[in-house]
């Protein structure tokens, strides 16, 4: 072992020599596989014991981090001596027997760098090299070695390299074969040419190159197919462009809020108001500037700043070179070839809603002794009452059955589907078509239907009347005039107007040539009432179905109906009464007079049922006090009588009776046939007669305003213009018409325009729209002519209303003057006549007379210088010293 | 004061005459015979009115100043005048 160990060491030792002296090829692979330790250094292996003896136990004493134990080369000594040859020194004796120094490093080879887990390190130097870096993991080795190892552990401690000689690795053989030397001696020749060339004579001469081809070679350039290029060509085109760039912007959606302020004006306080006003500047600003306002003001004054010149001045040229047609022209005629033989129109009436509907009546034409002589006959013809509309001409829509030949009928102004009638016997007869109405106003719209007329031909709905009045409770004579109350009042037992809290119509006044005016009420008499039991028991029996299907309306009214009010008209001055054809109230349209009840005129139902309708009692009305209660009345004599129609009790036999008429004037010679209000002025009447027709104002008692003149033909009729004041229409008995505008001339009509050729019946005038106002007139053959109003009588002016009010001012001034100048005259006629019965008495007394004229003038004399003598110092013309003088 | 207060009422009184209202350089109104907010109503629009009548006038004329307006209409006529206060 101990001579292996050498051998091994040597034997590695002899190899790193014979590696030194081979060192033309040392090759890398042959130093790593070889443990290659420096020669100091003596890889050994401790058994346990002998590291615990030497306190060097591997892990617990030394350990990766501390390998180093110094140990005594005694104790090493003494352990080779005590073991010899098992210590585990003895490989190392010998080195450690020459170790110079005491003490022995040996190091802790965790790593087995050199084989074994030990290694002693054998010279001082090395000891010293190795215990000085701290740091290091393994040695450093100062090499002595003459061999240069590839060491792989790093150099820490920067060395400056010595130089060694250099170590051939092989690269000279290559550059030796790369080398050109010489390999053998170099070749040398001599050329010359002959001698005997030398120096003989010798001619040149010039060739060119292109004499003959041996000349030149020439070497041109040809495309080698071998090597070509190809050049790549391409357009291309480059420009400019700026950097662009997108980019955007979007402003934040805040939540939106509403927000809201509020301003209030500035004010000045009460103090500072008046201290304002007080200041001196608000003095002096005033002062100045009031003149300006003054002239101003004055110019306002002097001049109508507002009246615009223009627009007045081109109305009444219009008026005057308007369009030319004056005339009425015919805009359709109604006549009834079945119902209309032999018959005459009456009255017409149009329908006060529906535009386009025009009712007429039909009487038979026939004289009163002609009525007797045939009254069996008569009896068998039935009366009616027709319904035209515009888009049948043909057929009418309607036809009211009546009792008796009609002579006048009404539309109940607040209900149009009822209509009153009054009768030639006396009877007052009521109508209600509610359930025709609908046909009325289809056939308005829906009538261009061809085929639809042809169906309904010949099938005119008849609609019976409801009620009649009592045969010999009304009227004993034909009813002349019929007309409705309006809706805003009623009148009480004694006539008195009350209110009406209905807002119905439900009052009627009728007269006839019997000398009385009759009041009718539609709602069932009080007296009724009182047996309540018995209403009730009606009202909850079944409603018995009237015959012919005529409606309810006025069941509690038929038969039994008789007027409330009788208002007879006893004669002024004499006894009997006068027997009224005509009657005409003022119209009394009167505001609600209590604030808490406006007019229901929307809410009203349908057919408001009058049977369920009270006479309130008198305790309960409130009297009205506005409406005027006098009536003017037309007479078969041809006056116009204004009466009043309340009925006063009288007191000593405790019968009502109607008060006296308060004056009446005989103005006409025939009958009075038109009693007639203008619609624009409520207190003018026209009044027509056979010969003449009278304008009248109600309380001017002396006279009529305008009398007209007595014309050969007679008049029939009259009718005021419902679109100018001055203008109204009179029919005549040869089937003209004529038009009088009182602004043009007053003493013959304007117009005279022939209609037909039987007399006139009567006239109604109607506007169906604001561009057509139609008037109607009917003859005695019984056709129906509308006719269309031109422009010129149906357009008013601004002032018309004005100008005629004027003229029947002025007219009224004129009567009043006639009746002063009436007065005077006879005052005068008096005087003169006194004057002259004085003079047949007094003729002797002129001497005395001239003494006494002649005192009188001197008086009078006397009294003129006083009287100017006042007047100068009044003046201020007269001083006072000089007054006195001449007193 | 006072004759102020009869100066406006012989204006005021004169025929025709429906309000007056007297205003201050700013156009608050510091006396008026009408309700308050109809007189704030006409002084505000009023006092705009003539702030531009005014600078119009002097704007074509820079001597010139505005001393009397008036505007007609339909119904009414309006009559203002600056004081140059």
């Amino acid at each position: 072992m101990s001579s292996k160990r050498p051998k091994s060491k040597e034997a590695r030792k002899i190899k790193g020599k014979d590696k030194k002296k081979e060192n033309n090829f040392p090759t890398a692979d042959e130093g790593a596989s070889e443990p290659d330790h420096p020669d100091y250094i003596f890889p050994l292996v401790l058994t346990s014991a002998t590291q615990e003896l030497f306190g060097c136990r591997a892990d617990e004493d030394l350990t990766g981090e501390n390998p180093y134990k110094l140990l005594k080369k005694e104790d090493i000594v003494q352990d080779m001596k005590t073991r010899a040859s098992v210590s585990d020194f003895s490989p190392v004796k010998q080195l450690v027997l020459d170790y110079p120094e005491d003490e022995l490093l040996l190091v802790f080879d965790r790593d087995f760098t050199y084989g074994q887990s030990f290694y002693l390190v054998l010279t001082v130097e090395a000891k010293h090299n190795i215990l000085k870096p701290s740091v290091q993991g393994d040695d450093e080795e100062q090499i002595t070695h003459e061999e240069e190892e590839e060491e792989e552990e790093d150099m820490i401690i920067p060395k400056t390299p010595e130089s060694h000689p250099w170590m051939s690795l092989g690269s000279e053989q290559e550059i030796e074969e790369e080398s050109v030397t010489a390999s053998r001696p170099r070749l040398r020749y001599k050329i010359s040419p002959l001698l005997r060339r030398c120096g003989a004579p010798v001619c040149f001469s010039d060739r060119g190159a292109l004499d003959g081809k041996e000349g030149f070679v020439e070497c041109p350039s040809y495309q080698d197919k071998s090597f070509s290029i190809r050049a790549m060509e391409r357009h291309t085109a480059v420009q400019a462009s700026s950097d662009t760039k997108h980019s955007s912007t979007q402003t934040l959606w805040k939540y939106p809020r509403n927000t809201w302020t509020q301003y209030e004006s500035r004010e000045f306080s009460l103090e500072e108001k008046e201290h304002h006003l007080r200041s001196e500047n608000m003095k002096n600003f005033i002062t100045s500037v009031l003149t300006r306002f003054e002239i101003s003001l004055q110019q306002n004054h002097i001049a109508d700043v507002f009246c615009d010149d223009w627009t007045a001045l081109c109305e009444d040229e219009g008026a005057l070179m308007g369009k030319t047609e004056t005339t009425l022209k015919e805009y359709q005629s109604f006549m009834d070839l079945y119902f209309s033989k032999e018959k005459t129109i009456s009255h017409i009436r149009w329908h006060p809603t529906i535009s386009g509907v025009i009712a007429v009546s039909m009487t038979e034409r026939l004289s009163l002794e002609e009525r007797i002589d045939n009254s069996a006959k008569l009896l068998l013809n039935p009366s009616y009452i027709l319904f035209w509309n515009f888009t049948d001409p043909i057929n009418p829509q309607l036809q009211l059955e009546c009792p008796d030949d009609v002579l006048c009928f009404q539309f109940c102004p607040s209900d149009p589907n009822i209509i009153a009638g009054g009768c030639m016997n006396g009877q007052v007869v009521l109508w209600d078509i509610s359930a025709h109405v609908e046909k009325l106003q289809d056939t308005r719209s829906g009538g261009k239907n061809m085929s639809n007329n042809l169906d309904r031909n010949s099938v005119t709905p008849v609609v019976r009347y409801c009620a009649v009045s009592g045969i010999e409770i009304g009227h004993k004579a034909p009813i002349t005039d019929i007309q409705w109350l309006p809706e805003t009042f009623e009148l009480s037992k004694l006539g008195i107007p009350v209110e009406n809290p209905s807002r119905v119509c439900v009052q009627l006044v009728t007269c006839a040539p019997d000398c009385c005016v009759l009041f009718w009420d539609l709602r069932p008499p009080r007296a009724v009432s009182q047996s309540l039991t018995d209403v009730k028991q009606k009202s909850q029996e079944k409603p018995l179905e009237n015959p012919h299907g005529v409606p309810n309306t006025f069941k509690h009214l038929n038969l039994t109906w008789k007027p409330f009010i009788r208002v007879s008209l006893p004669k002024i001055g004499s006894s009997g009464e006068y027997s009224p054809l005509k009657f005409s109230l003022r119209d009394n349209t009167v505001d609600c007079p209590t604030g808490d009840k406006p007019p229901q005129s929307v809410d009203r139902e349908e057919g408001c049922g009058f049977a369920q309708l009270r006479v309130p009692s008198a305790k309960q009305q409130k009297p009205l006090e506005n409406i005027s209660t006098k009536l003017y009345v037309g007479t078969e004599d041809g006056e116009l009588v204004y009466t009043d129609w309340r009925i006063e009790k009288d007191n000593d036999s405790g019968r009502l009776l109607s008060s006296k008429p308060i004056h009446r004037l005989l103005v006409h010679d025939t009958l009075v046939n038109t009693v007639s209000r203008s619609p624009f002025f409520r207190d003018i009447l026209l009044t027509v007669s056979s010969f003449s027709f009278s304008i009248w104002k109600e309380g001017v008692t002396s006279g009529p305003l305008l009398r007209s003149s007595c014309s050969k033909m007679l008049r029939t009729t009259g009718h005021w213009s419902l679109s100018r004041p001055a203008v109204f229409f009179i029919g005549k008995e040869d089937g003209s018409i004529e038009v009088w505008d009182l602004l043009q001339t007053s003493h013959e009509p304007s117009q005279i325009q022939n209609i037909s050729s039987a007399a006139v019946t009567c006239i109604s005038t109607s506007s169906i729209s604001s561009k057509q106002h139609l008037l109607a007139v009917s003859d005695r053959l019984g056709t129906l002519h509308i006719l269309q109003i031109p422009w010129t009588l149906r357009r008013s002016s601004n002032s018309e209303r004005q100008i005629v009010k004027k003229y029947f001012e002025k007219e009224e001034e004129r009567l009043e003057y006639f009746q002063k100048r009436q007065i005077q005259h006879e005052k005068e006629k008096k005087e003169m006549e006194a004057e002259q019965q004085r003079k047949k008495t007094e003729p002797v007394m002129s001497l005395k007379q001239e003494e006494e004229l002649e005192a009188e003038a001197l008086k009078e004399y006397e009294q003129f210088l006083a009287l100017e003598k006042v007047i100068l110092r009044n003046m201020g013309l007269l001083s006072e010293t000089e007054d006195r003088a001449d007193l | 004061m006072a004759e102020v207060e009869d100066t406006l009422k012989r204006i005021q009184s004169i025929n025709g005459v429906i309000g007056t209202i007297v205003v201050n350089a700013e156009g608050i109104p510091i006396r008026s015979t009408l309700d308050n907010s109809t007189s704030v109503q006409y002084a505000g629009l009023l006092h705009q009115l003539t702030m531009k009548a005014r600078g119009t006038v002097r704007d074509i004329d820079p001597q010139n100043d505005l001393s009397f307006l008036r505007i007609r209409s339909k119904k009414h006529e309006i009559m203002v005048s600056t004081g140059g206060l």
